[in-house]
């Protein structure tokens, strides 16, 4: 069995047993990177500073300082602002910036003694579900390299997939997390909105942004949000955990379903009394067949476990499409009004005066996609026009919000696909924006209603690309949803597979 | 609703963008697909409604959490503009501000 | 001194900026001070780097609070934070985070006297929000660039908006110092004007008496009361000349240029500004309870009004007094803490608003930088009323005193007074004895006035007393001195 394919809790009896060093452990997925190069995964490496943070780990191992997570590597998605990592949010606006602080969630993997291998490739501020939009170049799928990964964390699907390591960050706005870990075959979790700090994150939509973990597994999603979540007094929208259960969520994967499941009869049916709900509106027209196919398959392996099933409806579905494309552009225009080439970023080289320069920068600076959105947002909050667009959409956004309280009434768990199709070729849709938008159709939703959601390994198409289920929890269940995750990790083994070229 | 290209120089303008003929034109007709997808927004009965602020407002209250009023920061003004495209005597340099 | 120019009502609302004197700024944990070197006191939050989020100061909130319930306004439960979107190269996120559709404080008033007569002044509203940098122009000029110090960005503000209640430069400029009075009072605002801390912008317009408002211009930049009269004063006219020219008032935003005294249209301001206001997601909704409001209230100085009142009835002041020794928190303190140590309230009236008042102007100091302090002081009076000296020793006393800072050495400030007294030997002469001769000599000196006074001459009684208070150079008591040659002259 490789390296690449060892799980996190592998990887740390390794370490532990010193079968292997940090340091050995650091260069073997540098080595994959490296000879990976052309997925264009990574946008920043630095042999140099990754070894050292692996020493530091391997000093850390050797005098029994070691946690769950000290000495393994993780890449972050170039969003989450570092110190001795440049940050270009995928942006040419950004270069060649250099961020004199770290982000919360880098800080505390750092904290965890994490050994980062570098940034990811993502879409320009996270604005994209293809990563196509990306300043420096747009992603492989190592499923098949003429494809998009999904977006807007496509570095960092891509770098899990082809295990080129073994942990990343990501951010989820409107589905970046869950969407390419559907496309990419690999595991990754939605926090509940403030649970992640968003300091250092570079704003997209503030009130939807939210960071999580990118991983083979539950198991592994688990350890990674043990230590990248908590309050954080730099964000105020961030929430302290309601439950008073302080035991880390990856402790609780066998038990969060009130008795140990290790013994007995839980053995068999882990997940009586489970309910899980599917609402009939994702499954209706534009949804691939094989998709449909793959989801319902895995729904019944919950059943298989013990959870029943039963029909729900979210009836505003389709309206979180309108709702977020009106929101999330409307907070972006408003966020990326600080990249006026004063105090960083790209500056245009020549300029009439002070407005010019500015209006040229950010002309320059913003690829298309990105302009596109600062423009609706400002038109959506434009006098004459704020109440029709902007509020109407947050009230309808209470609305979809009440629909999942609705459905929680009757269910533990939301369940259905995360997205209609498998990843597209590459350039497939990229001449058209709204076609790209309806692909985001059963994540917005969750994203507006600041719910946890997950993407998890269910199955592949006719061509063999993967498709990912989606977990939907109430809020604060993360817990549950990665125990009910896990459960159903170990009867498949989806998540267990890779592609091909690069086992 | 259709916009025009006015809208677009106007929406340019306020989002200090220059933008070119050729993009105008682009950029019109993706917005006003892209506004004929959100007009469905429009059918739904929000009266009476109030605006979701942050999302878990909708099961618990939310009120602004409040810092203490004291200095935590020192001078870290060089680390700070490491990254200003012109600076001069811990000043940012930009092109001539009329008042 | 405004007149109302004949035919036309001028109108004007006022909106002031007061910095609250908050140590850190609304947002971060960066320092407030004034004057440090540019960008030493600007944070990656006040920078607006990427990946930065604010977090709200309690004590502005505080303040804000304390603002409204000294105005009777109501303090709203729930208010919001906004984005006011627009680019300016010392606004670094590209947004001001202001108070829009809820604004932390909602009406109040503010009562103004004017040549004696006493209005009242509506309140619109007050609302929290940061202030932006700076652009320095000094020196660079020549390379035709700007330099942007951010120190200011992030430095907590309250808008504090009239309704448009003021009839003349005057009446506004009357607001605005009651407003600086009460900021200051409240020790909310520094209310240095030189250093922006207390900021006024002026909304003018005219009308024919009982027309609908007129169009009105704001001004901007104006940093002192004067300026402001002036500033007021000259858009006024500028507004009539252009009307009675058969021209039309553009609503605009005009700057206050002081060397020419003149108000200029300000071209960065020129576009018709949208400035897309939407509730800030990253901030939540500011929520006030009753019990905060009522903390706030409890640890509130007593108010100026109230305690000139009280003043009044207290020490027996008169309105004038009680409103002098009201005028400055400071000075109803030094006021009230030489009264409890012992002194005769209207003794010490008149002292501190006479000789004190003066002595400060003279040196240009505060009295919270007075080098005689009140326990000194009240000892002085002290040794007025108990007849050890009389008024002319003492303002000697006071003066050695104001020059020569007692306490230092740990003296107790009786003695202090005493060995000043018994130094300069100004011990007031109160034996019957002493006098007597003085009185006998100047008398004999004197016979013209004793003659003059004998043919009716009240005058010439004064003339006396004056020259027996001059042979005691100045220390014999002036209450014996006027028994005894009432006495004399009678016999």
């Amino acid at each position: 069995m490789t390296l690449a394919k060892l799980s996190i809790s592998e990887l740390r009896v390794a370490l532990d047993s010193k079968k292997i060093s940090a340091v050995e452990l650091a260069e073997y997925f540098l080595a994959r990177a490296e000879s990976n190069a052309d997925l264009n995964a990574f946008l920043h490496r630095d042999r140099d500073l990754t070894l050292a943070e692996a020493r530091r780990a391997d000093a850390q191992i050797a005098n029994g300082n070691a946690s769950a997570l000290t000495g393994i590597p993780i890449a972050h998605k170039d969003i989450f602002v570092t110190r001795d990592w440049r940050t270009t949010a995928g942006s040419k606006m950004l270069e060649n910036y250099i961020s004199p602080f770290d982000a919360t969630v880098v800080e505390k993997l750092n904290a965890a003694g994490m050994v980062c291998l570098g940034k990811l490739n993502c879409d320009e501020f996270a604005m994209g579900s293809s990563n196509e939009n990306s300043a420096f170049g747009a992603v492989k799928n190592p499923w098949d390299k003429s494809r998009i990964p999904g977006g807007s964390s496509g570095g960092s699907a891509a770098a899990i997939a082809a295990g080129l390591a073994p942990a990343a960050t990501g951010t989820d706005t409107g589905g970046s997390l869950r969407q390419p870990a559907a496309m990419c075959g690999i595991t990754a979790i939605k926090p509940t909105y403030g649970r992640v700090s968003r300091y250092g994150m570079v704003a997209f939509a503030s009130s939807l942004d939210q960071g999580g973990p990118m991983a083979k597994s539950a198991e592994d999603c688990a350890l990674l949000l043990d230590a990248m979540m908590g309050f954080d007094a730099k964000d105020s929208t961030s929430v302290s955990a309601r439950e008073n259960n302080e035991t880390p969520i990856s402790a609780r994967l066998l038990t969060a379903f009130g008795s140990d499941n290790r013994s007995g009869a839980g053995v068999s049916k882990p997940l009586a009394g489970v309910r899980v709900g599917v609402p009939k509106e994702f499954f209706g027209v534009g949804l691939s067949p094989d998709v449909a196919h793959a989801v319902d398959s895995a729904i019944a392996q919950f059943e298989k476990l013990g959870a029943s099933r039963t029909e729900i409806s979210l009836p505003r579905t389709r309206l979180a499409i309108p709702a977020y494309y009106v929101i999330a552009p409307a907070e972006a225009s408003s966020n990326l009004s600080r990249f006026d080439g004063v105090r960083y970023g790209h500056r245009a080289k020549e300029y009439k005066d002070l407005a010019d320069m500015i209006a040229k920068s950010r002309a320059e600076g913003f690829g298309a996609e990105v302009k596109r959105r600062i423009l609706v947002g400002a038109y959506v909050l434009s006098h004459g026009y704020y109440d029709a667009y902007y509020l109407q959409a947050q009230k309808v956004r209470r609305l979809i919000a009440q629909d999942f309280q609705d459905a929680f009434k009757q269910c533990d768990f939301v369940m259905g696909p995360v997205a209609p199709t498998t990843a597209w070729k590459v350039g497939e849709k990229s001449n058209d924006p709204v076609a790209m938008y309806l692909e985001d159709i059963f994540t917005l939703g969750v994203s507006l209603a600041g719910l946890p959601g997950m993407s998890v390994p269910c199955g592949f198409d006719q061509q063999k690309l993967p498709i990912g289920l989606q977990i939907i929890g109430n809020y604060f269940d993360e817990a549950k949803m990665l125990a009910a995750a896990h459960q159903y990790q170990l009867a498949t083994d989806w998540h267990t597979r890779s592609p091909e070229a690069f086992q | 609703m259709s916009l025009t290209s006015d809208d677009i120089h106007r929406l340019a303008k306020l989002a200090r963008i220059n933008i070119t003929p050729v993009e105008t034109e682009r950029t019109l007709r993706e917005l006003n697909n892209i506004f004929s997808m959100v007009e469905t927004l429009q059918a739904v009965d929000t009266a009476h409604l109030v605006p979701l602020c942050h999302p878990i407002a909708i099961i618990q209250e939310m009120p602004l959490r409040l810092r203490d009023d004291a200095v935590t920061e020192t001078n870290a003004r060089e680390a700070n503009m490491v990254n200003a495209p012109q600076q001069e005597n811990g000043l940012f340099l930009v092109p001539k501000v009329l008042e | 001194m405004s007149t109302t120019p004949a035919g036309w009502e001028v109108v004007i609302g006022l909106e002031t900026h007061t910095q609250l004197s908050t140590a850190s700024k609304i947002f971060s944990g960066s320092a407030t001070t004034f004057g440090a070197a540019p960008n030493t006191q600007a944070n990656v939050v006040d920078l607006a780097l990427p990946g930065t989020l604010p977090v709200m100061n309690r004590g502005a909130v505080e303040k804000a609070i304390m603002f409204g319930l000294a105005v009777n306004g109501t303090i709203a439960p729930h208010s919001v934070f906004a984005r006011k979107n627009y680019f300016y190269p010392d606004l670094p996120k590209g947004y001001q985070i202001s108070q829009f559709e809820l604004p932390v404080v909602v009406g109040g008033k503010v009562g103004i006297v004017l040549d004696g007569v006493e209005k009242t002044v509506q309140l619109t509203r007050a609302h929290l929000e940061e202030d932006a940098g700076k652009s320095l122009h000094e020196g660079l000029d020549t390379m035709g660039v700007s330099g942007i110090d951010l120190n200011r960005a992030g430095t907590p503000l309250l808008e504090i908006v009239t309704e448009p209640d003021m009839r003349s430069a005057a009446e506004a400029v009357a607001y605005a110092k009651a407003l600086h009075g009460l900021v200051t009072w409240l020790g909310i605002c520094d209310g240095n004007m030189q250093e922006g801390s207390f900021r006024c912008d002026a909304n003018v317009s005219i009308r024919k008496p009982g027309a609908p408002l007129g169009t009105r211009c704001e001004i901007k930049n104006v940093n002192s009361f004067r300026f402001l009269e002036r500033a007021i004063e000259y858009e006024i006219r500028r507004q009539i000349e252009l009307i009675e020219d058969g021209g039309r008032v553009v609503q605009e935003t005009r700057l206050y240029d002081a060397d020419r005294d003149e108000t200029r249209s300000m071209r960065s301001k020129e576009d018709a500004m949208d400035y897309r206001y939407f509730p800030d997601p990253d901030l939540l909704p500011l929520v006030i309870d009753a019990a905060w409001i009522e903390r706030v209230k409890s640890a509130m100085p007593e108010l100026f009004e109230p305690m000139r009142e009280r003043f009044m009835s207290q020490y027996g002041l008169s309105m004038y007094d009680a409103g002098l020794l009201t005028s400055s928190r400071s000075t109803a303190r030094y006021y009230e803490d030489v009264v409890i140590l012992g002194a005769d309230a209207s003794l010490a009236a008149k002292w501190i608003t006479g000789t004190l008042f003066a002595r400060l102007s003279l040196d240009g100091l505060n009295i919270d930088r007075c080098p005689v302090n009140s326990g000194i002081f009240a000892s002085l009076l002290k040794r007025i009323s108990d007849n050890t000296i009389n008024s002319t020793g003492a303002k000697q006393v006071f003066e050695n005193l104001w020059n020569a800072p007692q306490n230092q050495d740990g003296m107790r400030s009786l003695q202090s007074v005493d060995n000043s007294i018994a130094k300069h030997g100004l011990e007031q002469v109160s034996d019957t004895g002493a006098i007597e001769k003085i009185v006998d000599d100047v008398l004999a000196a004197n016979q013209k006035s004793v003659d003059e006074f004998k043919a009716g001459k009240e005058k010439a009684f004064q003339s006396l007393v004056g020259q027996v208070m001059k042979a005691s150079n100045g220390k014999a008591n002036p209450a014996q001195v006027n028994e005894i040659l009432k006495k004399k002259l009678s016999g």
